[in-house]
């Protein structure tokens, strides 16, 4: 049974995505759409037909699939409400980051498929972004490993129970500057909108229509739901499921589903308070990130002393 | 059959297959390819035989007392010796098919052949002497190869190539000297045992000097000037053996004399190849996302590749300094591993460029575009060399990075404070190094295979040859299959991991990887089952939701205008142009932009734009040392007079100081 709590974050990802719609949109005193509204939408997606641009080749049919059978792999590499799960053999945190980087590469091909300007636009801006955050995030999860004695996801949530350290806050502010970059938040990318000039993820995506978009934007929420987890797993692993006996399977979910929600309240938080910024003011905000994870490396050595 | 006849019989073949290509007539030149296929499956069968058997020396040609030519090949040797074969194996089928029309493919099939048995030569070196003699018979073949297009880019970048490598022998030579007059051996058996006499400082120039001397070969950083110059203009089987193989002695070098015949030294060691690796890497990669040229981006990534090896080697190192025997045997295992991978991916990937270029007519991603539909199978071998390059699971650089990564990570169980920092930021760098490369390929792939074709002859592009697609097949498929099953190529080389760092890491069990010391574990095979399990299993589940539904083809979306045109699409110079401003200082970039107006400011006539960056270490450290010995050559030009009562003064005069400190 623990080597099915994959799932979890299969069907329940589309919720994350709307409690943090609607949060937000009742932080700006608005009604804004119902949080089971992301489902409504991929359903809508796998029931229409499909347009395909004429230029594109088979990439372009591909990627969705490989997309979101990266991410869902990625989804069960980690643990989520038990560390019993017999597929930490399969991966470990850095074949995670990779699987990944998988699936970007191939949105980015696909955005270039089609020949179009918002496309190429899209994946240059998308790929320049995983440049600023991919060594800043490998540093926090670095720290983290290095302090756990491991990359192993089952072992680093097994060892310690709450990651409070320096070193570990630091990381963990860092990590979630990177949450919000790769899932293409504010004040990185604009999830919201279609305006041609600020848009990366969704430019990269603009010629996908029906059920390919609806993998696509499934596999984002997957994405996004994993890196919330991959969080709570590396810095507050309480209440899992243990081999040593931990809590109980029910209890475990209900303490995941509350870690889930202050993921969602702290993402609509940020959302909700930050103006997105001009793509070249990224490097700073994403380098003093990363200097955060420098510090919190050398904080962990000279502590550990 | 014997060891020996396994060499004999290679060489033999490689000799005739030179030979032959000599011959005018076309269809024996192209026959002489499959001489050297055999050539290459003898070599072949020699690896194996020394990676399991005992060292094995081979009868020695003695030309004097003291030089003799003399053969000896361990585990070590061994591992480069597979190497060397499979990658020249696949390479040689794809000249079969590639080289039949081209001018002067006689001259280039005799070199061709000279060069690869060089690079077995260097590799099963026994002394000095034979090192020396391989070393520059490949380092004057690769010169003439490299020339073979008589132009005036060629013969300049040979030019260039040819100095920088003599500078390299030179400080070989030095280093050589240096440990014969330790140890007073001439072979590296000898040398090895003889080296507890050599003092700790002597010990630590033959260091710096294989750093400089065999990093010039390699193309570390700021070494590497010649790399961008000499592959372009290279035929691109040549560019593939130069850098899948050649760079490689490089390696091999740095391996033989600082970890085998020194066996250690300080940790400082280790943690300057770290620190020259994690430079070469980042600023490898940074110099080639910007390249336009196809094969000259590939050059550049090179340099990355090379830095990422180095990384493992300095880690390895690094540990075997501090006595931690089994975290150096996972990152020596590492480095050795991406040697293999490097030279399969960009082997694939530099025969991909030769088939564009000769498809597409031009090198430039500029002229390319759609190339996908025109030439699927170069695109797909293309595509497999590009996502293991850029280190993407389930491929061998995924594999290889991993467990650099890993060895990395286990920096922090070194007692040494600098490890526990230099380690991680090591990781970082190659996260960042991965990061880049992914952009780089995503630009190259994009721009090249995708989108419409920007130029006629790109519209008119025609797949290569059958033996072209097959010899890259050769190196692509193996690409996959090294990242699904490790412990094959593992196999290969955790002998010589075990001869140099006296440990086995303890890493495959039933298919998966595993660090001992962690429990970090990886199965690339099992994430690629599950991938294609998910990915059929949602195909089937949307099928059932969603009903079979039509796919109407139609334009891109044009915002409302009509037709897109080729000219309309991201360019690769575009795509970049993110890159160059974020990393404006260390590209240094210059613009050029002239604006012709009708009526200014308001009806533009033309603009024209041109872009540059400042080559910095050929303006901040080549032309400074090359123009001060301009001005020391031109100083010394005085006593160059011409007229032979002067010359007949100077003799007398040296005379005279003779007697004078002679007595």
């Amino acid at each position: 049974m623990h080597n099915f709590q994959f799932l979890i974050i299969i069907l329940f990802s589309p919720l994350v995505n709307g409690l943090i719609k609607k949060l937000k949109a009742s932080m700006q005193g608005r009604v804004g759409p119902g949080v089971f509204q992301p489902y409504y939408d991929l359903l809508r997606l796998l029931k229409k037909d499909m347009v395909v641009s004429t230029v594109t080749s088979w990439i372009f049919k591909a990627t969705p699939y490989i997309v979101f059978a990266a991410t869902v792999v990625a989804a069960l590499i980690v643990p989520v409400v038990s560390t019993l799960s017999s597929f930490s053999i399969t991966g470990d945190v850095i074949a995670l980051i990779y699987l990944f980087a998988l699936a970007r590469f191939f949105m980015a091909l696909a955005g270039l498929d089609a020949g179009t300007g918002f496309g190429g636009e899209g994946s240059s801006r998308e790929m320049t972004v995983a440049i600023l955050v991919e060594p800043m995030m490998m540093l926090a999860l670095f720290t983290a490993a290095i302090s756990a004695g491991s990359t192993n996801l089952v072992r680093i949530a097994t060892v310690q129970s709450v990651n409070f350290s320096p070193s570990h806050l630091l990381a963990l502010s860092a990590f979630l500057v990177a949450i919000i970059a790769e899932t293409g938040r504010v004040p990185v990318d604009n999830p919201d909108t279609h305006l041609e000039l600020t848009m990366i993820h969704e430019g990269m995506i603009l010629e996908y229509s029906g059920r390919y978009l609806a993998l696509m934007e499934w596999g984002h929420f997957i994405k996004q739901m994993v890196l919330f987890t991959l969080a709570v797993d590396i810095f507050f692993p309480a209440g899992m499921v243990q081999a040593s006996g931990g809590v109980t399977v029910a209890a475990a979910a209900g303490i995941y589903a509350l870690k889930m929600l202050g993921m969602a309240v702290l993402m609509a938080l940020v959302e909700s308070t930050r103006a997105k910024v001009r793509f070249f003011q990224l490097p700073s905000i994403l380098g003093s990130a990363f200097v955060l994870a420098f510090l919190s490396l050398v904080t962990h050595i000279m502590m550990e002393k | 059959m014997e060891t020996e006849q396994y060499l004999l019989s290679g060489i033999i073949f490689f000799v005739v297959s030179a030979l032959s290509a000599l011959v005018p007539a076309k269809k024996i030149r192209t026959t002489a390819y499959f001489l050297s296929l055999l050539g290459s499956l003898s070599f072949l069968f020699l690896g194996f035989n020394l990676i399991t058997a005992a060292p094995a020396s081979f009868p020695v040609l003695a030309v004097s007392s003291y030089f003799e030519f003399a053969l000896r090949g361990d585990a070590l040797s061994g591992f480069f010796v597979i190497t060397i074969s499979l990658i020249t194996f696949a390479i040689s089928i794809y000249s079969i098919g590639f080289t039949r029309d081209m001018a002067r493919a006689g001259f280039l099939g005799f070199f061709y052949n000279i060069l690869i048995l060089s690079l077995y030569a260097v590799v099963l070196s026994e002394n000095l002497f034979t090192f020396l003699i391989a070393w520059e018979t490949m380092a004057i073949a690769s010169y003439l190869l490299v020339t073979i297009e008589r132009t005036e880019k060629a013969s300049r970048a040979g030019l260039f190539y040819a100095v920088m490598t003599h500078i390299g022998t030179a400080f070989i030579i030095v280093l050589f000297f240096l440990l014969y007059r330790a140890t007073g051996k001439m072979d590296f058996e000898g040398m090895k045992a003889g080296i507890a006499a050599m003092p700790a400082d002597i010990k630590s120039v033959v260091f710096v000097f294989a750093l400089i001397g065999f990093g010039t070969k390699a193309g570390l950083i700021p070494l590497h000037t010649w790399i961008p110059r000499a592959y372009p203009v290279a035929p691109p089987q040549v560019a593939a053996l130069m850098s899948g193989l050649m760079v490689k002695m490089g390696i091999y070098g740095i391996i033989r004399i600082c970890m085998d015949v020194m066996g250690q030294g300080p940790e400082w060691w280790g943690i300057t190849v770290i620190a020259v690796g994690a430079v070469s890497a980042l600023l490898g990669i940074l110099y080639a996302i910007i390249e336009n040229e196809l094969k000259l981006f590939l050059a550049y990534s090179s340099v990355e590749n090379i830095g990422i090896i180095l990384l493992g080697v300095g880690a390895s190192m690094m540990f075997k300094s501090s006595g931690l025997y089994a975290l150096s045997s996972v990152a020596l295992a590492a480095a050795l591993f991406h040697v293999l991978n490097h030279a399969l991916f960009k082997g694939a990937l530099f025969l991909g460029s030769g088939s564009i270029i000769r498809g597409a007519g031009t090198g430039n991603m500029e002229r390319m575009g759609g190339l996908l539909k025109r030439m699927p199978y170069t695109g797909l071998f293309f595509l497999a060399g590009a996502l293991s390059i850029c280190a993407l699971p389930p491929f061998n650089g995924f594999v290889s990075e991993w467990l650099t990564y890993q060895s990395l990570l286990l920096g922090y169980q070194s007692p040494s404070i600098t490890a526990k920092i230099v380690s991680p930021l090591g990781g970082a760098a190659l996260a960042l190094t991965g990061a880049i490369a992914a952009a780089g390929f995503v630009k190259a792939f994009g721009i090249s295979f995708l989108g419409m074709p920007r130029t006629a002859e790109a519209k008119d592009a025609r797949e290569g040859s059958p033996s072209m697609l097959i010899g890259m097949g050769l190196l692509a498929v193996p690409c996959l299959l090294f990242g699904l099953f490790p412990g094959l190529a593992l196999s290969w080389l955790l002998p010589a991991v075990f001869a140099l760092t006296g440990a086995f890491p303890a890493l495959e069990s039933h298919g998966v990887l595993v660090i001992g010391q962690t429990s970090a574990a990886l199965s690339p095979a099992a994430l690629l089952i599950t991938m294609i399990f998910m990915a059929v299993a949602v195909l089937l589940a949307i099928r059932i939701m969603g009903g079979k539904r039509k796919t109407v083809y139609a334009d891109s979306w044009d915002c409302g205008i009509r037709g897109l045109t080729p000219r309309m699409q991201y360019t690769a110079t575009a795509f970049t142009k993110p890159l160059r401003i974020i990393y404006k200082r260390i590209y240094l970039p210059s613009r050029d932009l002239k604006v012709r107006y009708v009526l200014k400011p308001f009806f533009v006539k033309s603009i024209q734009y041109g872009g540059e960056i400042t080559p910095f270490f050929e303006r901040y450290l080549y032309e400074p040392v090359t123009g001060f010995i301009n001005v020391v050559a031109g100083k010394v030009r005085l006593l160059q007079s011409g007229s032979l009562q002067l010359y007949l003064g100077y003799i007398l005069i040296t005379l005279i100081v003779l007697l004078i400190f002679g007595t």
